[in-house]
């Protein structure tokens, strides 16, 4: 009792913060408003419309920005050549959950898209191909029923149209507020990716920051070839998770794109800048159709 | 009895009171038979009450007995035969799968199941039925072996998760999972899955594509713990119990969702109380589903597999 009041006295006159503000993953990676902005990884400080020019690369340390899915649409597809698919599918509240349909239409408002991820297909220097193109600015990526359902579907498309298909993935995992529901977009879309697999349809997935849980334990993972881009952070189960568990410090490139490199999980790991070019021998080597 | 779990709590309290009088009676002049049988007649009552209305965190509870019956103690009633099967030949044998081929009423199938331990030695061995990477690639190479001999395969389901270690990720335990998604989605036989115990997450779901997914009436299935929900959502893992009812993890909620096709009922106070009866309940709606299965063509086996994931979801689309 006595020990306790002391404690509290002790609190009542001490001015220590008993909590640190920590920065999120969003305020890291989002580039700020505004003329000039500051390099998270370099500390380097340019125009923000150098950066854009530069599609979203740090021009000094090639510190990858996340991107959206418009920008990495536009970067890769020949001018005017994208149709977009499903856009207007919308996520419901299967299980009631508070608050999360408004959740949604904020995110949508910010966003500018209706979920988080865009499909379609258009032609990359020519070849055409079908896309699926995540981003994390709508719900941090996470895959709820119409990610699943969006990909799912553009899958099926890619093999009734005998195109290859590209999955640029970034997301944190599975979206918590449709419980199971999300959970079975992993077998769902494993599923279309399997059935593809089967008519001789070309997968190619980058993975971009951040791919981690259900996203990364299924169509990610699934690819012919299977891409990243420099620094991307890929994993199953959280570092914080797995720290707990194992109590030990993990390496400081743990789960980097790099670190998946040399563990054999990747084909390549490939700058941005250099990814078009890529993308467009891998089509160009698999002609006519993608090996359909 | 060695667990109780809180909510059975007066349930247990009372048969122990009617063991006391009886022993009682049976070891003195005096004679309480009338006491014994009016307890007794409450005791019933009692159970159906409790037992019969039992909560998502009762039912989270049970699901996690340290009693409850493994994927083992079902194989050894259900099988007349069954020789496991070690190692996924690329790295090593996960003990936390146990797989292999068995006779099913005479039929040859292959079965394969996450293993827990009941004790903490064989947790230790089982990594309390988390599996690595090589877990996921011995489950599918057992897959496969069985396609190639056109044996069903039945999963038993029941695990907390993929284990979230360092080695787990350096072998590719996304990988892992994302295949057997994949591949299971692909198999010509029919896949059985029994949910058990605890289905926890993309760790289940990577023994859980099947044509037909049961789940034990006090198993849960879900995305995340609900210690793990609740720690993310309201940033407080206390609020367990109020995230096990938003999540909709248990058998009945799945049912409602139509992700699974079955409740299988237990036994009354839970599967560990007699688990040769819960055998029963279980070969009941495994013998119905796999006559079933295996009279469909390979055909009609993967257009009814692929429409059946395929409806699951929740979505609309956006007006104007």
């Amino acid at each position: 009792m006595i020990k306790g009041g002391i404690n509290l006295l002790k609190d009542i006159f001490s001015k220590k913060k008993k909590y640190a503000t920590i920065p999120n993953e969003e305020s890291k990676q989002e580039v700020p408003e505004g003329l000039m902005l500051k390099c998270p990884e370099c500390k380097k400080i340019y125009y923000r419309k150098e950066l854009d020019k530069n599609l979203k690369v740090c021009p000094n340390c090639h510190h990858h920005y996340r991107m959206t899915a418009r920008e990495r649409i536009d970067s890769l597809f020949d001018a005017n050549s994208f149709e977009e698919w499903d856009a207007n599918l919308i996520s419901e509240n299967p299980l009631g959950f508070p608050g999360y349909l408004d959740k949604l239409e904020k995110d949508r408002k910010k966003s500018g898209i209706n979920e988080a991820v865009v499909t379609g297909k258009g032609t990359i220097n020519g070849f055409p191909a079908a896309i699926g193109v995540m981003d994390a600015h709508f719900r941090m990526g996470s895959m709820g029923s119409v990610v699943g359902e969006k990909i799912a579907r553009a899958i099926e498309k890619a093999r009734e149209q005998k195109l290859p298909f590209i999955i640029f993935t970034a997301s944190g995992g599975a979206r918590m507020q449709e419980g199971v529901l999300s959970l079975m977009q992993m077998t769902k879309t494993s599923m279309a990716i399997e059935r593809f697999h089967q008519a001789g349809g070309l997968l190619i997935t980058v993975m971009t920051h951040p791919t981690t849980g259900g996203v990364s334990a299924s169509f990610a993972s699934l690819g012919d070839y299977n891409l990243a881009e420099p620094g991307a952070l890929i994993g199953f189960a959280g570092r914080r998770i797995i720290e707990q568990t194992i109590r030990e410090k993990l390496p400081d490139d743990f789960q980097t794109a790099e670190f998946l490199l040399k563990h054999g999980q990747l084909d390549k790991v490939v700058h941005r800048h250099d990814m078009k070019e890529l993308l467009t021998d891998l089509l160009d080597i698999h002609q006519p159709g993608g090996g359909q | 009895m060695k667990h109780v779990l809180p909510f059975e709590k007066p349930v247990v309290e009372l048969k122990e009171k009617i063991a006391e009088l009886k022993k009682f009676t049976s070891d003195s002049e005096i004679d309480l038979t009338d006491e014994i049988t009016r307890l007794e007649s409450r005791l019933e009552k009692l159970e159906a009450e409790v037992y019969g209305n039992m909560q998502p965190w009762d039912r989270v509870q049970m699901a996690r007995h340290p009693e409850r019956p493994t994927t083992l103690d079902y194989i050894h009633e259900l099988f007349d035969l069954f020789i496991e099967c070690h190692g996924d030949r690329y790295y090593g044998d996960d003990e936390a799968i146990v797989g292999g081929v068995a006779k099913y009423k005479g039929i040859p199938v292959t079965v394969i199941g996450h293993q827990r331990g009941k004790d903490t030695k064989e947790n230790i061995r089982r990594n309390f039925g988390m599996p690595h990477p090589e877990g996921y690639r011995k489950a599918l190479r057992l897959m496969k072996q069985a396609e190639k001999f056109g044996r069903p395969v039945i999963c038993f389901i029941d695990t907390k998760g993929a284990y979230p270690g360092k080695a787990a990720e350096e072998r590719g335990q996304s990988e892992a999972i994302a295949r057997n998604l994949k591949e299971m989605a692909g198999l010509t036989v029919p896949v059985v899955c029994i949910v058990i115990g605890e289905g926890g997450s993309g760790g289940a779901l990577a023994l859980g594509v099947g044509d037909r997914i049961h789940m034990l009436e006090n198993s849960t299935y879900s995305v995340i713990s609900p210690e793990g929900a609740a720690a993310l959502l309201w940033k407080d893992s206390n609020l367990a119990q109020k995230a096990a009812e938003t999540m909709k993890i248990t058998s009945y909620d799945l049912k409602e969702l139509g992700i699974i096709d079955e409740v299988i009922p237990e036994v009354k106070g839970g599967a560990h109380r007699d688990v040769q009866a819960q055998a029963t309940y279980i070969d009941d709606v495994l013998m119905e589903t796999l006559k079933t299965l295996r009279s469909l063509t390979v055909e009609e086996l993967l257009e009814q597999r692929w429409e059946k994931y395929k409806k699951i979801g929740a979505y609309t689309t956006l007006e104007g």
